[in-house]
């Protein structure tokens, strides 16, 4: 059997559920950061795919996608750093990190 | 009895070497010199990272325990890499390897044990948001399935890569060339985004802002 790109999106996509699942399931802040972190993940899989996969008449893969992944992560770095400030903040001021407990600007 | 030690020893290094040419295959760069044909990743070695990653993946959402999610994220970002690793790009899986398994685990792990959180105890469940959750999680699945099979193109195996003889696939010099030729100006705005970053956090985490 050989590997063809629908096997990449499929795990790809299957790893996007999953932290999607935990987003939506989970009630601890922290632990619903790192499910971002997977759902990041997961898009940079397909993108990397799709870079191997469209080789070009150079007989490359397609670097523009692998930059795109670089920027990613490097944006993903930047947003942990701020993300785990505000929670370490938020638990400062609240001493709690679950999602239930801060609800001030619930309707 | 000599026979029979020799035909044992013969046997277990036919055996060594058949292991040895499941796993080296497709992941170091080896050439079949007569066709000079690269070979692309063993479907063995995929499967087995794409199911680790994924049951790790499962494993961060179950565990009750941040410590354990956080550890568990860890392995599955490392099998990321090596997935990475098979798709011939190997300057991201190291980049995948340094900056998620290295530098933000590490931050995450700071942040959990900084705030000492324990184990989370359980709360009585809100059904509603529970079946919800589960009911999107679970649409989307479908959604992506069925896309996936009406999508002609991705049923063709990855193309060749075409290289000189006798070289390997330099690809840190091609994204280095990609990003500083084509990239420049998203380059600049991200290290910009990063400054920004570094001192949001620094006025964030003031105890009071003056």
């Amino acid at each position: 059997m050989t590997l063809t790109l629908n096997h990449y999106l499929l795990v790809s996509g299957l790893l996007f559920t999953i932290g999607f699942a935990g987003v939506m399931l989970r009630r601890n802040i922290i632990t619903i950061f790192m499910c971002l972190e997977l759902m990041l993940n997961a898009a940079n899989l397909s993108l990397v795919a799709f870079s191997r996969f469209n080789v070009g008449p150079d007989g490359l893969p397609n670097f523009n996608a692998q930059v795109l992944v670089f920027f990613i992560i490097t944006v993903a770095a930047a947003e942990v750093a701020v993300g785990l400030a505000i929670i370490v903040a938020l638990y400062r001021a609240r001493q709690t990190t679950h999602v239930e407990d801060i609800n001030s600007l619930k309707f | 009895m000599e026979k029979l030690a020799t035909q044992s020893r013969i046997r277990r290094i036919r055996r060594i070497r058949r292991i040895r040419r499941i796993l080296t295959r497709g992941f170091c760069q080896i050439r079949n010199p007569q066709s000079a044909i690269r070979n692309f990743v063993n479907p063995l070695l995929f499967w087995f990272f794409a199911a680790m990653m994924l049951a790790f993946g499962v494993s961060v959402v179950l565990n009750r325990n941040p410590v354990a999610s956080a550890l568990s994220l860890v392995v599955s970002f490392l099998c990321l890499a090596a997935l990475y690793v098979g798709l011939d790009a190997y300057f991201i899986g190291a980049i995948q390897v340094i900056v998620y398994a290295g530098a933000v685990m590490v931050l995450f792990l700071f942040i959990i044990m900084l705030l000492d959180l324990g184990a989370e105890q359980r709360r009585k469940f809100n059904k509603v948001a529970l079946v919800g959750g589960s009911a999107v999680a679970l649409g989307f699945a479908a959604q992506l399935v069925g896309v996936l099979g009406k999508f002609p193109m991705g049923n063709k195996p990855f193309p060749e890569l075409k290289l000189p003889p006798g070289e390997s696939l330099n690809d840190l010099q091609h994204v280095g060339e990609t990003l500083f030729s084509a990239h420049t100006l998203p380059f600049q705005v991200i290290g910009v985004l990063i400054l920004v970053a570094t001192i949001g956090v620094i006025v964030i985490s003031k105890r009071e802002l003056k």
